[in-house]
């Protein structure tokens, strides 16, 4: 099933939906599987999977130190791609890639899409391809009907978010605020009227990310967004208490 | 923005969201700038009375006897306000972030030329600045960090990655795309998302401007080569530029070699066989990655020139064959500084003496009443630890050693 099909189908019977984001390979793949059995037990409606990249340049330091480590360990774009298949085959949520272009360009963009399509991947965040670089990615992305997410910043302007959603599928992630990932954001009036503008300016749904840690914050933005992505808090999660704290930590969450 | 920021097939602005209208403000702003025949004579009128343009070009009288062909020319950017071409580049950038309105700037630096021309024009414009360096050039451009903090910079030392000039970038943008509102980020080199690799080399455009008339002027033709190392490529395109109209004038990027170009430790990106195209940075170009598209560690005894990518114009003129590109090895670079130091009582920068390699090795081969020039982008002084290291020179160790027991027993009196 398409992608924003999928989440408007869990949509009607949930409030607000869950995102997690994990690392791949970091801090191993088999630590992954054990971290994303935990977040779909908890209850997650969609999963992005980084595909670790050496210059990740939207990432703040936990984030980055997980793409370090990852790749100091020998994760390579085949393993992550072979084990995306394996988690599309075992659970029934949509997973989805997140990466840098370069990891795309490189593996040859057509290819990666006909893998991506194969392996049950449902879209692609590429947080460094805006669409005006991007014209035969989202030609493909259309042809093998993986989603290309694109992403709406406190700094994009109402023309802007047009543009960009004439390009956009699944859904839209809305930054909540300046900055790289993993640091605290403010849900406050400023960021009411921003979330206004993004849901004036597409039909897809929006997601939420940078800054989201707990129930208060997911509690912040239900009503006003449709997904709630917690990115770095579960690498910190699992680098200090272990896997075993994930799912308690998703549960607790809504 | 024109052919959305390509040359041929290189360049673009490959940038997260949150930038995209900060790059529209830059990118209009800086065509305004270039349409504004007052904003270049402004800028004119600053780099000769706070730096010392037009720089001269020198006739090397010993060397060309030495290798006994084409005469060589030097020029010199190396007299420019704080010792290198970089100033070029800052003062303009300064110029646009005064018309802009921003008020703080934040800079990436390698050998740590950058980040002290940057610096100095916080300090002259008002600004507030902060520079990233990497941690491993922290280590062996120590003086430069020294002169940025006392000029009122705050230095951050990277620790992520390689812990170099592309670790340095990366943090920078993350450092931008938090403060974007008030900040600009000025760039050093030609690289980058456009509109950077463009503008930056129209500031640095001053150089060949005025070494193709001062070489008219001198020798009353065109010179038959002309030779600029290359790290990121802005001194190369800042010479290239004047001469780019003019086939009959071959232009000759020298990259770093290394430990030599088949050892796998180098920065040689357009010469040589380990880069491939990429997309990283903000931009396209030939990168030094691996079949994954991961970045690879790179190595130069020159701190500038240790750079996975290069300026996406350069690897267009070197599709079209406009510049050729070659290489000159760690050691190779030590022994023409030395020439160079003994003939000329001239210091280039290791960065600018991988030039000097390749102009030596084809000097000889011109006739004598060829010119060639070399682009000697900055001076070697403040390289003194690593130049001084690679001499093995001893009474330089016994200074060091004699100054480190005395700041030791100073440290050791006050506690």
């Amino acid at each position: 099933m398409l992608l924003e099909k999928t989440l408007r189908s869990r949509l009607a019977e949930k409030d607000i939906l869950l995102m997690t984001h994990i690392v791949l390979g970091y801090p191993s793949l088999a630590t992954n599987r054990q971290v994303i059995s935990q977040m779909v037990a908890g209850g997650v409606d969609c999963i992005e999977m980084q595909i670790p990249f050496s210059e990740p340049m939207a990432d703040g330091p936990v984030i980055l130190k997980a793409n370090q480590e990852s790749l100091a360990l020998g994760t390579t774009v085949a393993a992550c791609m072979a084990f995306g298949r394996e988690m599309t085959g075992q659970y029934d949520i949509p997973f989805l890639f997140m990466t840098y272009y370069n990891i795309i360009f490189k593996y040859g963009e057509e290819r990666f899409f006909k893998d991506c399509q194969s392996a049950g991947i449902k879209g692609l965040i590429i947080p460094d391809l805006p669409p005006e670089m991007g014209e035969e990615f989202f030609r493909l992305a259309t042809r093998y009907q993986v989603a290309p997410i694109l992403i709406f910043a406190p700094t994009s302007t109402e023309r802007r978010m047009a543009e960009l959603n004439r390009s956009a599928a699944g859904f839209i992630y809305c930054v909540a605020r300046r900055g790289v990932t993993g640091k605290q954001s403010e849900f406050d009036d400023d960021f009411d009227a921003y979330l206004a503008r993004c849901r004036a300016a597409t039909d897809l749904p929006l997601a939420v990310g940078f800054g989201i840690r707990n129930k208060k914050d997911v509690a912040a933005i239900t009503g006003k967004a449709d997904i709630a992505v917690i990115g770095s808090e579960t690498i910190r999660l699992v680098d200090e208490q272990g896997t075993e704290a994930v799912g308690p930590f998703i549960m607790g969450l809504r | 923005m024109e052919n959305k920021g390509f040359f041929g097939k290189w360049g673009g602005a490959f940038i997260p969201e949150i930038l995209h209208e900060t790059f529209e403000q830059l990118d209009s702003n800086f065509r305004q700038a270039k349409e504004d025949p007052q904003f270049w004579q402004e800028y004119l009128d600053l780099m000769s009375t706070y730096s010392c343009r037009p720089t001269p070009l020198t006739f090397a009288e010993n060397l060309t006897n030495h290798f006994g062909g084409a005469k060589i020319y030097i020029k010199r950017e190396d007299l420019n306000h704080t010792g290198a071409h970089k100033a070029n580049n800052v003062i303009g950038q300064g110029l646009l972030v005064k018309r802009m309105g921003k008020k703080r700037v934040i800079a990436e630096t390698g050998a740590g030329q950058h980040g002290v021309a940057t610096a100095t024009m916080a300090a002259k414009f008002g600004l507030e600045c902060t520079v990233y360096m990497g941690e491993v050039d922290v280590q062996r451009q120590r003086p430069n960090v020294f002169w940025m903090e006392k000029m009122g910079a705050t230095v951050i030392s990277v620790k992520d990655g390689s812990r170099t000039l592309k670790d340095a970038i990366n943090e920078a943008f993350r450092d931008w795309v938090t403060n974007v509102d008030t900040t600009h980020y000025v760039l050093g080199t030609a690289c980058g998302p456009a509109p950077f690799p463009e503008m930056v080399s129209w500031f640095q455009s001053i150089i060949g401007v005025e070494a193709k008339r001062q070489i008219l002027a001198r020798h009353g033709k065109l010179p038959a080569r002309v030779y600029a190392c290359v790290g990121g490529g802005s001194n190369a395109m800042g010479i290239f530029q004047g001469f780019l109209d003019s086939p009959e004038v071959e232009l000759i990027g020298v990259e770093a070699g290394g430990k030599g170009i088949d050892t796998g430790r180098h920065a040689s990106r357009l010469c040589g066989r380990d880069a491939s195209p990429g997309v990283a940075q903000g931009y396209k170009t030939m990168f030094l990655q691996n079949n994954d598209g991961q970045m690879l560690e790179t190595h130069s005894v020159a701190a500038g020139l240790d750079y996975v990518g290069v300026s996406p114009i350069l690897s267009h003129l070197a599709e079209e064959k406009r510049v050729r590109f070659a290489s000159a090895t760690d050691d190779e670079v030590i022994e023409a500084l030395d020439l160079t130091m003994r003939m000329e009582g001239i210091i280039p920068a290791l960065e600018s003496a991988h030039g000097f390699v390749q102009a030596f090795k084809e000097a000889p081969q011109l006739g004598r009443d060829e010119a060639i020039i070399i682009n000697q982008s900055g001076r070697g002084d403040k390289d003194i630890f690593t130049i001084a290291h690679a001499f093995d020179d001893p009474s330089w160790k016994e200074f060091i050693i004699a100054r480190g027991k005395e700041y030791a027993e100073d440290k050791k009196g006050k506690s």
